[in-house]
């Protein structure tokens, strides 16, 4: 078990810049979600962790030991990918022995047998053990490549979107597994992963990337609740916040478009700034005696909530509703929100107002 | 529709055959017409129209691996008994090539020896270039070469000209560190031949086999030389396998350089076998033995290596 602390970690890959001073300091046993686009560096970070890349400049610490040169081998970690990292030539168990028989390992036969049977039982694959990995469905290939991390009992987990190719019923399955393991192991977890649904509902904490930047840490709730900025309000919850330009006048906020004044809870924006003001769709009301007033351009229905799409003058506002209310296409409605909810960002940096 | 066929689709199928069949027909004629003559008499292989039932012989082979095919037709008692002498004397000096002095025994030939050459010199250098191939096109595949395709390119353009516009230089060359007429000269020219093609080729395979298979393996505390060994080989046999058999069937078949460098001692089959024609009479019967056998260990070798060749030859045969 390990903690893992990255110290102003960059990464060029020539003209590419794939990291920039990366900041992480992950706790021993945390389960680690690092949550990002496409080309934020997530998958760069890992492998940094790894050993698989070497940082142009920066420290990797583990348990405070300066790891930075250290080989992928030397760090005792245990990698699994989106795919491809088992072995077509070899079976189930070929392939759990595989970690178990390097070099750096000293296991006798027994050892290895019962490391692998262990390993099997906790992940229900025993009865393939003796398959040939070629004929084995998605989900499987995924939980064998799994069990090749755990055998070898290593101090950490680095998983590169381990479920991101799987169908989203078996996800959701190994989603669950995956935190029960983390439980059981008690190692530490570092998850990358596109999908906010996926870092909400594992990680311990969460670290937002953005274009190799960190630039928020924090656990679930708190980067649900108070963003550091536009981008972390957006990169997180279904459908994302809704952010609408306005201005603070008498103690109200006076929405740019459609000139609608909402109250909101006492802040320290002063009369006349100009707001780019966030707010979660299950905080938008509609009410009859709501102030303001919008066409309906869309309705969702989830089953449990109905998901309004409302037109304001061409801006597009979310709102969640309980799928009880009777509303329809063009339907007009009126709408407020919940004054303590709204966060308050600045419209030309973005970064939350309300956390400074 | 699975086992329902459109009649369409039937004569699709049909044609295909028909085709394969006239493809078949066109490459196999000028096997059949060398087993064929390699087993005739020698009055009948030339004759026209072609003779095409006859009774059997070992002959020619008799001929091709002793000095025989240097002799004219043995003159029957009665020829010879009444051949003017200088005839006479023209037919004992032939005997005295073909038989030991000594001992009175027929010659060998040196088609065995010829032989031999071929087959160290096509394995050795066979073996040499895909091993080192596999390794270069290793390290380009995974490894950040500066001027990457520059270098790709200069590979690939050792084969951009004839290889005969360089045999005379490097008939000099040799000359002068004294590798004329060596297997070792040979050999370090057929692999300097194959390499490029076979750096391409792997460069290929090697490609399709994923880097996460070798990073799992190194996190997993392999070093790269185990992982190249436990992983990569393994995956890149198939294509390691054809590659093989283009570069023995290239080193097997070379003449021209054999034929330039060598003369005796380590002289290869291809540029010996026409030299039979000269020896002696252009024996037809003996140069289809020679050929035949010459035949023989390219087919033996790719046919071991058929499975790998055939998914080596559709590339990316690497399952995803």
């Amino acid at each position: 078990m390990a903690d893992i602390e990255l110290q102003g970690i960059s990464k060029k890959f020539g003209p590419n810049t794939a990291l920039r001073g990366v900041d992480i300091d992950i706790k021993d046993g945390e389960f680690f979600v690092l949550l990002g686009q496409t080309g934020a560096g997530k998958t760069t970070t890992l492998r940094v962790i790894a050993g698989l890349e070497k940082p142009d400049t920066g420290t990797v610490l583990i348990d405070g030991q300066d790891a930075t040169t250290w080989n992928a081998a030397e760090r005792d970690v245990a990698l699994v990918l989106q795919q491809y990292s088992l072995y077509p030539r070899l079976t189930v168990r070929g392939n759990l022995e595989f970690p178990l028989k390097s070099r750096t390992q000293n296991f006798t036969a027994d050892e290895i047998t019962q490391r692998v049977e262990r390993a099997a039982e906790t992940l229900q694959i025993t009865r393939l053990l003796d398959r040939k990995v070629e004929r084995l469905s998605g989900g499987e290939m995924q939980r064998v490549s799994i069990g090749r991390a755990i055998v070898r009992q290593p101090r950490v987990f680095l998983m590169d979107e381990p479920l991101s190719a799987l169908d989203a019923n078996l996800r959701d399955v190994l989603r669950v597994e995956l935190k029960k393991l983390h439980q059981e192991l008690g190692a530490t977890f570092v998850f990358v992963t596109h999908d906010q649904v996926e870092a909400m509902s594992m990680g311990d904490k969460i670290g937002v990337l953005d274009r190799g930047k960190l630039i928020q840490v924090g656990t679930p709730d708190d980067i649900y609740a108070k963003p550091l900025n536009t981008f972390v309000a957006r990169s997180v919850g279904t459908p994302p916040m809704n952010l609408v330009d306005g201005v603070v006048k008498g103690g109200k906020a006076v929405l740019n478009i459609g000139g609608h004044a909402l109250s909101i809870a006492n802040s320290k924006a002063q009369d006349g700034q100009n707001i780019r003001f966030g707010i979660r769709p299950e905080d938008v009301l509609i009410s009859p005696d709501a102030p303001a007033e919008a066409r309906i351009f869309d309705v969702e229905n989830h089953g449990v909530i109905k998901i309004l799409t409302l037109d304001l003058d061409g801006t597009h506002v979310h709102a969640t509703v309980s799928a009880q209310m009777k509303v329809k296409i063009d339907d007009t409605v009126r709408f407020g929100w919940k004054p303590d909810k709204v966060l308050y960002f600045d419209p030309v940096s973005g970064l939350n107002l309300s956390i400074q | 529709m699975a086992g329902v066929r459109t009649p369409r689709e039937k004569w699709t199928n049909r044609t295909a055959i028909a085709a394969v069949f006239l493809a078949l027909i066109i490459m196999l004629t000028p096997i059949y017409w060398i087993t064929a003559t390699a087993f005739k008499p020698r009055n009948l292989a030339t004759t026209i129209p072609p003779t095409v039932f006859f009774t059997p012989e070992v002959s020619p082979f008799v001929k091709l691996f002793t000095k025989r095919s240097q002799l004219r037709e043995q003159p029957t008692q009665e020829e010879y008994e009444s051949a003017p002498w200088w005839e006479k004397m023209v037919v004992d000096g032939g005997e005295k090539v073909v038989r030991n002095r000594k001992t009175g025994e027929v010659r060998s030939s040196g088609y065995s020896d010829r032989f031999k050459n071929s087959l160290i010199v096509s394995i050795i250098s066979t073996v040499v270039a895909v091993c080192m191939g596999t390794l270069t096109a290793y390290g380009f595949s995974r490894f950040k070469v500066k001027g990457e395709d520059d270098w790709m390119f200069f590979i690939l353009s050792t084969r951009m000209l004839p290889p005969v516009v360089v045999a005379i230089p490097m008939f000099l060359m040799y000359r002068v560190v004294g590798l004329n007429d060596t297997h070792l000269g040979l050999i370090i020219l057929y692999t300097a031949f194959n390499l490029s093609f076979a750096v391409w080729i792997m460069k290929g395979f090697i490609d399709e086999i994923p880097k996460e298979y070798e990073e799992a393996a190194l996190v997993d505390g392999y070093t790269r030389m185990q992982a190249f060994f436990k992983v990569v080989l393994p995956e890149a046999l198939t294509g390691m396998a054809a590659t093989a058999v283009f570069c023995f069937i290239t080193a097997w078949n070379e003449y021209a350089f054999a034929l330039i460098m060598t003369n005796r001692n380590a002289q290869t089959a291809p540029p010996y076998i026409p030299s039979q024609v000269g020896s002696g009479l252009p024996d037809w019967t003996v140069i289809a033995a020679g050929t035949l056998l010459f035949l023989i260990p390219v087919a033996i070798f790719t046919f071991l290596l058929r499975n790998h060749l055939l998914r080596g030859m559709s590339f990316g045969a690497i399952r995803k």
